[in-house]
């Protein structure tokens, strides 16, 4: 009799037990960080399923962020996609144009009863992922943009201020050439060519990008970067690089070593670089400013855009399974989660308040310059040319402007003719993209 | 009881082949039907959206400068991976089959570089040339070459040919070196009391008997040059500098899985496909008439 009691209770327990394991749903989260902020974004998906016990998010690193995009519509087409999944600002207006595939945040939001406000987003940040009725298509997570760095040291040795930034693209030149004329084996040189020397350059300066507000008014447009103020800045660089002021170091990041290595005087990237240029370096050798400008452009700078990726939701899942997805959300726009993320990696904070909380807690005082993003951020109110860039088939028309680019650094193209031939080409990519969007 | 037999034994050799037959056509009939279907339709990157498009997808390609510029690199490319891939390899083989101390030690040297991923081998001979820490590109700043992969087209071609190469030598090495074990020592010796010297014996006897060997290593290297090559582009230059390096098989995925334009890196595949069979069929029905067997 005892027996049978014992072991009744051990199946209740265990039914008990089976019960409570189904009832905390699963929400997969593929992301693209790799290395040490993949421990960083591990440890912000364990810290949120310590705080309740309804959800549990896992994260899966996935890869760089062509193939994690890659992996989520593979998995979307075998109906097995994940709840959320981390896309680069380029793919943005892939993620649009798939209607049915993606849940709007704003909606997520809207249909699990989530407490939401944009005003407390940072602006730029925000209107990069929204609808030109402002609303949230997705969730802003790593977001940089670009600054200036300078190496103090080599920027002694030819006799400037090491604590003095140049403002402007004429000062910046000059100063750069007389650090090469020093010893310095290079006096400037880009990070992520496309997203800093055209698509940030034409922000700072309120110059379009493309007609109907960059892309944000619908998918018929034409790329205007081809305009006089560009062309101009693309025949300096290669003028400079007659006598190494101006130095190409690759695509993407492949440039980093050349700061990091002590090469180069004055480095434009991303404001999420900092910390790796902290560690190759060390505190307090190098400075960190606001992009130069061009003063015969604009007098004064408009705003940066940013770079990075959002978090978006698919569709596919049953419903109830979304309200996880909407608390993991309001749980990562949080103050304080944002702060931490933004000190421990360099990416931009999205909110205000949680760029307020990292100055409250001295942070800025301790690593100057880590506040230059947020300051290019919100300079001003941005306006169409500068709140962000939506253009259909991106990746491919930042790999024609990388060519064009190159063809200019090579010397076989001067300035206006590869910028020309970059507009004729990316627009021929955004014809394609509207014919198969509409 | 003998009908039964017969049964069997018409259906047995079906059954024997199944398997092959079934993983030719899980793997790839059934990925280059869709890859077909793919050429002639557009859609969006999440699979709505589907359109019929006829040809479209092609003519868009036909009409773009990059791709004829992509086709023209690729001859190129794979016309000098081949050449200098058989070239290196005959002539290692050649020396090698002479050496009698060591040889094991030699061969096993010479065949090293084919376990190493292409992939690999590229990151390997990035990190020799690369223009700021690499060591063969110091030593190439001594003697006055500014070698900078990055930014020069040219030397970012003869990077990945040599990266290339270098990955496939051992495989062509390994051919020929078999090729010259298994040609008859009584030929060779003839033709030396005949009074030929050690170049004409080559020439006259061992390149002719070597002929079937060099013909297949000849269509081998050049599918490896079109499709093997993939590796060692994506992971040197991406394409780059310009489209210096932007040959064919790496266009295709770049179109396709970074560009997310299944229709157009689709229709890049249908076109690559029907060069590969035209090749091999050219290959084996012309050149192979003139092969000494």
């Amino acid at each position: 009799m005892s027996r049978i009691l014992l072991s009744s209770v051990a199946g209740v327990a265990l039914l008990v037990s089976a019960h409570g394991a189904a009832a905390q749903t699963e929400i997969q989260w593929w992301h693209a960080m790799p290395g040490v902020l993949g421990e960083t974004v591990n440890a912000l998906a364990d810290q949120f399923n310590k705080s309740q016990k309804d959800y549990k998010v896992n994260a899966v690193f996935k890869g760089g962020y062509a193939e994690t995009l890659t992996a989520a519509i593979a998995a979307y087409r075998a109906k097995a996609a994940p709840h959320i999944v981390q896309v680069f600002e380029v793919g943005t207006a892939t993620m649009m144009a798939a209607k049915g595939a993606v849940y709007p945040v704003y909606q997520v939001m809207a249909d699990a009863s989530e407490p939401f406000d944009p005003k407390t987003f940072i602006g730029p940040v925000y209107g990069y992922y929204s609808t030109t009725d402002g609303k949230l298509l997705s969730m802003p997570f790593n977001s940089s943009t670009p600054v200036l760095y300078w190496n103090k040291e080599l920027v002694q040795k030819a006799g400037l201020d090491p604590n003095t930034a140049p403002k402007t693209w004429p000062e910046l030149g000059e100063m750069a050439r007389k650090a090469v004329a020093a010893g310095a084996k290079c006096g400037f040189v880009p990070q992520w060519q496309t997203w800093t020397l055209i698509e940030n350059y034409g922000a700072w300066h309120n110059l379009p990008y493309a007609t109907k507000a960059n892309g944000f008014g619908g998918i018929d447009i034409e790329l205007k970067f081809n305009d006089a103020p560009r062309v101009k800045l693309i025949q300096t660089f290669s003028d400079w690089s007659k006598d190494k002021t101006f130095v190409y170091g690759g695509r993407t990041d492949k440039s980093n070593g050349m700061f990091t290595g002590g090469d180069c005087a004055y480095f434009i990237a991303s404001s999420a670089t900092a910390s790796t240029i902290d560690k190759a370096l060390g505190s307090g050798k190098f400075g960190m400013a606001m992009m130069p400008y061009s003063p015969d452009v604009a007098p004064k700078p408009q705003n940066s855009i940013i770079g990075g990726a959002t978090l978006w939701v698919l569709q596919g899942r049953p419903k109830e399974e979304y309200k996880g997805v909407a608390k993991f959300l309001t749980f990562l726009s949080s103050p304080q989660v944002q702060a931490k993320w933004h000190q421990d990696t360099g990416y931009v904070p999205i909110t205000l308040a949680a760029a307020k909380l990292t100055e409250e807690t001295g942070f800025y005082k301790k690593f100057p310059g880590r506040d230059i993003a947020v300051q290019e951020l919100t300079l001003n109110p941005p306006t169409e040319n500068s709140k962000g860039l939506r253009i259909g088939n991106f990746v491919q028309i930042r790999d024609v402007v990388d060519e064009e680019l190159e063809a200019v650094w090579s010397g076989k193209k001067d300035a206006k003719t590869a910028l020309d031939d970059a507009v004729k080409r990316g627009n021929d990519l955004l014809r394609k993209f509207e014919s198969t969007n509409q | 009881m003998e009908k039964r037999v017969t049964f069997n034994e018409r259906w047995l050799p079906y059954l024997l082949v199944a398997p092959q037959i079934i993983i030719t056509v899980v793997f790839f009939f059934w990925p280059s039907g869709q890859m077909l279907f793919q050429s002639v339709v557009t859609e969006d990157a999440f699979g709505g959206n589907t359109k019929f498009v006829w040809f479209d997808n092609f003519v868009h390609l036909f009409n773009d400068s990059g791709y004829a510029d992509s086709v023209r690199l690729t001859l190129v490319f794979s016309f000098l991976v081949a050449a200098i891939g058989l070239a290196t390899s005959l002539l290692l083989a050649v020396m090698a089959d002479r050496i009698i101390r060591g040889a094991s030690f030699y061969k096993a040297i010479l065949v090293w570089p084919y376990a190493v991923a292409p992939a690999i081998a590229g990151v390997l001979w990035g990190f020799l040339f690369n223009p700021s820490v690499g060591s063969v590109s110091w030593m190439l700043k001594g003697v006055g070459i500014d070698f900078n992969y990055v930014t020069n087209g040219h030397q970012a071609l003869t990077l990945i040919i040599i990266a290339a190469v270098w990955n496939q030598v051992s495989y062509n090495f390994l051919f020929f070196l078999a090729g010259l074990q298994s040609i008859p020592r009584s030929l060779i010796e003839a033709a030396a009391i005949d009074g030929a010297g050690p170049g004409r014996r080559f020439w006259d006897i061992a390149f002719p008997l070597l002929s079937p060997t060099g013909f297949f290593l000849l269509v081998v290297n050049i599918i490896y040059a079109f499709f093997g090559t993939f590796g060692v582009v994506a992971s040197l230059t991406q394409g780059g500098p310009g489209q210096a390096t932007n040959i064919l098989v790496y266009k295709v995925w770049n179109d396709g899985f970074r560009g997310q334009d299944l229709g157009g890196s689709a229709a890049q595949s249908a076109i690559l496909m029907v060069v590969v069979i035209l090749a091999t069929i050219v290959q084996f029905r012309f050149i192979e008439r003139r092969v000494h067997y």
